[in-house]
């Protein structure tokens, strides 16, 4: 499982990147994406959207299933990757470049967890 | 196989009408479209060939037993089909003063009281078209209820975490906030639970029983009387009244109102999904909400009235009439002993495809018997083989056997949901168990020969991810 | 006496010793006994000819006539002997939803070429496998087009007031707000659609052939509803597309009709078959279910159902719509019907209806008190008045077999398809002559 140092993570399986310009991109760990399967479609915030933490931001289809992709943040949606909406496969073949959101004006966030942190909660959930 | 866009030679068709007779009516040349549609051009016996290959690709449920869990794929008698095709319904104009059409007025009020006796209501309406639809119309009468009395503050509706999708569809359709109740070790309600979830904002409680896991659930009348106290209602989800009818009715169980499923529970076909007929029936004080029209009969004769409060319409006309016709058939010929008949040996029938499978797949909570369908949970052959629930599936397929429902309930993982019903018989039984059985040999011995299943279909698995993925939805023309 | 029960006493009875139990009863332990019932009260079972006997004789009590000229939402017409030969196939009657695509290409197949001929009927890019009817079409519709900024829907009073209470009450229940456009001279009043149009307006829904057969002016409304940023629904009889400009031609977002003409009988009102297609941006949000096309494993092309994270079987409380089934074998119907028919035997059904329709008007309007209420163009119903009281002048042409149009506020609805031709229409006219004269001699 691919779980790179630089990223933040929440309990819900989303990564969150800090930007230079304090504005945060977010996306599907690559835990997410294997217990998920074949990605199908995105449904993806629009521009300017409110985001709030622990709140459901986006969801993602499967061909059996349907997950929501929680914000890690509370903020205002700058920037959506429209590449999902014809490649949702994306998430699947590079989930940490495949990014989901970028949200700015950020004032609160989740619990956040750090790359260690993330990967032994990980190994706790699968038992 | 061929497309009937594929099969289709400019200039070749069948008229079927003669030339109009009258002058043309003429129209503004931008009231017309642009170019005709492209509809195939067909001859009669390419047309009728096309169908025919078409049925061969089809399993039916004289193809082949059938135990589609939750879908009571019982057998559709033949009589059925013959009336319903009867001119005198058929040809019947739906807005004909009902003095010219007083026999169909009598095949919906014959019907209505019958299923009300079954069901232990007092009133029924014939108009929603299917089960989920009937679910719908029957949450619209609990929020009428409320909301005749001014209790505004019930806006949640309590359903089971191990009910159908459209349970909480349904529920959210009709306006309210769904809350999921959790099912307890044995599939059942879990009391504490319930108590908890209960209170001033209860609308009520959806619930299928038996439930899906093909259990009866034996606190159901602790559970209705939870509700009650709570100031909800309690909305009956007709989808497996196969197994307790003429035993156990809704109304007595303590339920309120119910939907009824009659292509599942009361022989109508199943048409490829569709059409099917959901009516819902409702104790004495919820009749005066029910959609209009109903068919009342005073005076020796039938005719059509609305409640005074009616919530509306939910459909065009009184519903799916055909399939109402087909249910009174099947109703008028079982009757006050043949219902119970019915039940009882879909039961019979559950409970001995179940034994004969027990000693060697796992079964989800059905220590003390099932009623009309159980689940079984193939969690540990999964564990033990690597062959999924899926994978057995579509080894029956080899074997000419419609694969039971798939994952479902959805609290089972790897669950298979059989329901054999009551129409099949013993030798059925016994040759699907031996296919079972052999498959669990197969899924230990040669576990790439079930994974790669089905073998002898017309098709092999189909890539629905890449159907998901880039939708084709309809024939592209070359032009 | 039959149950359909295929095991003899003595096999049931072996069953159960199988399971260590000794009665039937046994089965039902779980069943409280306050909730069990010894014996309901209903007739006993008959024979097979016993059942023939009273369902004949409840079918012999309705009239059948030889004459219609009554539509108002269901239509009768010609069906080719093909077509119900076709539907009547048991594999077709008795498969359930084709879940087992290696098992279901037929019914998959079938769906996918009906789909193909209803985006081609309307003028759309995307068709669903049908949904309830017509009137739960529209419902569904309205619904597509909710979004967080935009719920309004402002429907034509035009279109079948069926149709319009049902969307009423789907609104209703979801808190949809929900109003009904004024109309003007049988038409949808433009000018007052200006004004209500606003911001929050989700979605305007018109019928063309209105109820009262009026062609609705589309175009203006389309682009009035389109700068205002909501979508447009329009609702069609499927025959008249065979000859008149699409929903897709008008721009519509959404088409939806009920597809009853399309070759299913009149059968008191049901099953029917309601129509729904959409363009492309809007595919998502489409309700029910949908075929699509891909490989098997073998390389093969075949056909599944598809996009099925919309459904509530997945979606559960988070879906748009609860739709579970469609109406499977009526959509295989109307499809066996447009290939059977064919493009111009579906023109021909259109041109003849409408034809007909308009012989009979002007046929009308040569009689004292029959005039056209509004001059319109129409498709294949019209209003007209009526000079004597509506239910004694139905009532009478009853009785000489003919089910004239139908009284409605304003006079009578009258319909014509290919079915009505020139000397049936004769003796309609015929007819009421006689009724009117027998009126003005009492």
């Amino acid at each position: 499982m691919n779980v790179p140092e630089t990223l933040k993570y929440t309990k819900s399986h989303e990564w969150l990147k800090e930007e230079a310009d304090g504005s945060y991109t977010m996306g599907l760990t690559d835990y997410a994406q294997k217990q998920l399967g074949d990605i199908v479609f995105v449904n993806l915030p629009m521009e300017g959207d409110p985001a709030t933490a622990g709140e459901a931001l986006a969801d993602v289809e499967s061909v059996k299933a349907v997950a929501d992709v929680f914000s890690p943040v509370t903020g205002t949606v700058a920037a959506v990757n429209e590449d999902l909406m014809d490649e949702p496969q994306q998430i699947n073949q590079a989930p940490y470049e495949a990014w989901i959101a970028k949200i700015s004006d950020v004032t609160d966030t989740e619990e956040l967890l750090t790359a260690a942190e993330y990967a032994d909660f990980c190994e706790k959930a699968k038992g | 196989m061929q497309l009937l866009f594929e099969r289709s030679h400019p200039g070749r068709g069948m008229e079927y009408l003669p030339p109009c007779d009258t002058p043309p009516a003429v129209f503004d040349a931008d009231m017309l479209r642009a170019q005709p549609p492209r509809l195939p051009e067909l001859s009669e016996v390419d047309l009728d060939r096309h169908y025919t290959e078409l049925s061969k690709q089809t399993h039916g449920v004289n193809d082949g037993f059938y135990p589609l869990g939750s879908c009571t794929m019982k057998y559709n008698p033949r009589v059925n089909e013959a009336l319903a095709a009867l001119p005198g319904f058929s040809e019947l104009h739906p807005l004909q003063p009902a003095e010219t059409a007083q026999g169909a007025l009598e095949v919906l009020f014959r019907t209505e009281k019958l299923l009300c006796e079954i069901t232990g209501m007092t009133g029924m309406t014939m108009q929603p078209a299917a089960g989920a639809h009937g679910e719908y119309t029957g949450l619209l009468l609990i929020r009428s209820y409320h909301k005749s009395r001014g209790d505004t503050a019930r806006t949640k509706i309590l359903v089971p975490d191990s009910a159908h999708g459209t349970n909480p569809a349904s529920a959210a359709m009709a306006g309210f906030t769904v809350v999921s109740v959790p099912s307890n070790a044995q599939g059942g309600v879990d009391l504490d639970a319930l108590k908890a979830a209960v209170g001033p904002d209860t609308a009520g409680l959806m619930l299928t029983n038996p439930n899906t896991l093909g259990l009866f659930d034996p606190n159901i009348l602790e559970i209705t009387r939870i509700v009650h106290e709570a100031g909800g209602l309690c909305y009956y989800d007709g989808a497996n009244l196969n197994a307790v009818m003429g035993h156990a009715r809704p109304g007595d169980m303590g339920f309120d109102c119910v939907h009824l499923n009659l292509h599942k529970t009361f022989s109508p076909p199943h048409g490829g999904g569709g059409p099917g007929s959901g009516p819902v029936g409702c104790k004495a004080f919820l009749e005066q909400f029910l959609p209009g029209p109903r068919v009342k009969y005073e005076d020796n004769r039938y005719s059509f009235f609305t409640p005074e409060h009616s919530l509306g319409r939910v459909r065009g006309f009184y519903g799916n009439f055909a399939v109402v016709v087909r249910a009174l058939a099947y109703l008028l010929t079982l009757g006050r002993q043949g219902i119970p008949e019915a039940a009882e040996n879909a039961v019979l029938n559950a409970n001995y495809l179940m034994h004969k499978l027990a000693g060697h797949y796992d079964m989800a909570c059905c220590e003390n018997g099932c009623m009309h369908e159980f689940v079984m949970d193939l969690s540990r052959l999964k564990e033990e083989t690597g062959v999924t629930a899926m994978d057995v599936a579509k080894r029956l397929l080899d074997f000419g056997i419609h694969p039971p429902t798939m994952y479902f309930p959805l609290i089972v993982h790897e669950a298979l949901m059989v329901e054999p019903t009551e129409t099949e018989s013993v030798e059925t039984l016994d040759h699907a168990a031996d296919l079972f059985l052999q498959i669990w040999q197969e899924a230990h011995e040669q576990p790439d020969l079930v994974h790669g299943a089905p073998h002898t279909t017309p098709i092999g698995r189909p890539d629905e991810v890449t159907a998901a993925r880039k939708p084709v939805v309809r024939y592209a023309f070359e032009s | 006496m039959a149950s359909y029960v295929p095991s003899a006493r003595a096999e049931r009875q072996a069953m159960l010793e199988t399971l260590g139990l000794s009665s039937m009863a046994d089965l039902y332990r779980a069943v409280p006994p306050e909730a069990r019932v010894e014996t309901l009260n209903l007739p006993d079972g008959k024979s097979e000819m016993e059942v023939v006997e009273d369902l004949t004789e409840m079918a012999g009590k309705n009239r059948i006539f030889h004459s219609v000229f009554r539509g108002a939402g269901a239509y009768r017409h010609y069906i080719p002997a093909v077509v119900k030969a076709i539907t009547a196939k048991e594999q077709f009657v008795t498969s359930y939803t084709p879940y087992q695509a290696e098992i279901s290409q037929g019914i998959l197949q079938s769906i996918f070429e009906y789909q193909t001929q209803i985006c081609e009927l309307t003028g759309m890019d995307v068709a669903n496998a049908s949904v309830y009817d017509g009137a739960t079409a529209a419902a569904e519709a309205v619904f597509m087009c909710q979004d967080r900024r935009r719920t309004g829907v402002l429907a034509a009073s035009t279109a079948n007031p069926q149709v319009l209470e049902v969307m009423r009450t789907y609104c209703e229940s979801r808190g949809v707000p929900f109003t009904l456009l004024p109309a003007k001279g049988y038409a949808l009043d433009q000018d007052a659609l200006a004004g209500l149009l606003t911001g929050s307006t989700a979605c305007v829904f018109v019928q063309s052939p209105n109820y009262y057969g009026v062609l609705e002016d589309i175009q203006p409304v389309a682009d009035a509803v389109h700068a205002a940023g909501a979508k447009l629904i329009v609702s069609a009889n499927p025959i008249s597309l065979g000859l008149l400009k699409t929903p897709g031609e008008y721009g519509a977002d959404i088409a939806v009709g009920e597809g009853q003409p399309l070759g299913l009988s009149l059968n008191f009102g049901g099953p029917y078959l309601g129509f729904m297609a959409c363009k492309q941006p809007m595919m998502r949000k489409l309700p029910g279910r949908i075929v699509g096309q891909t490989t098997d494993n073998r390389g093969n092309r075949c056909f599944v159902l598809t996009l099925q994270a919309r459904e509530q079987h997945i979606r559960r409380e988070k879906a748009s719509s609860n739709i579970c089934s469609n109406e499977a074998l009526c959509a295989m119907t109307a499809s066996v019907y447009l290939a059977a028919m064919g493009p111009e035997g579906l023109r021909r059904a259109a041109e003849s209806s409408a034809s007909h329709a308009h012989y009979l008007a002007q046929r009308l309007s040569e009689l004292p008190g029959f005039a056209l209420k509004t001059d319109r163009p129409f498709f294949h119903e019209f209003l007209t008045e009526c000079p004597i009281d509506p239910e004694l002048f139905c009532r009478k042409l009853e009785e000489k077999g003919i089910l004239p149009g139908l009284p409605v506020e304003g006079g009578i609805l009258w319909c014509c398809t290919e079915l009505n031709r020139k000397p049936q229409i004769e003796e309609l006219i015929t007819a009421i002559q006689e009724v009117l004269h027998d009126a003005a001699a009492v």
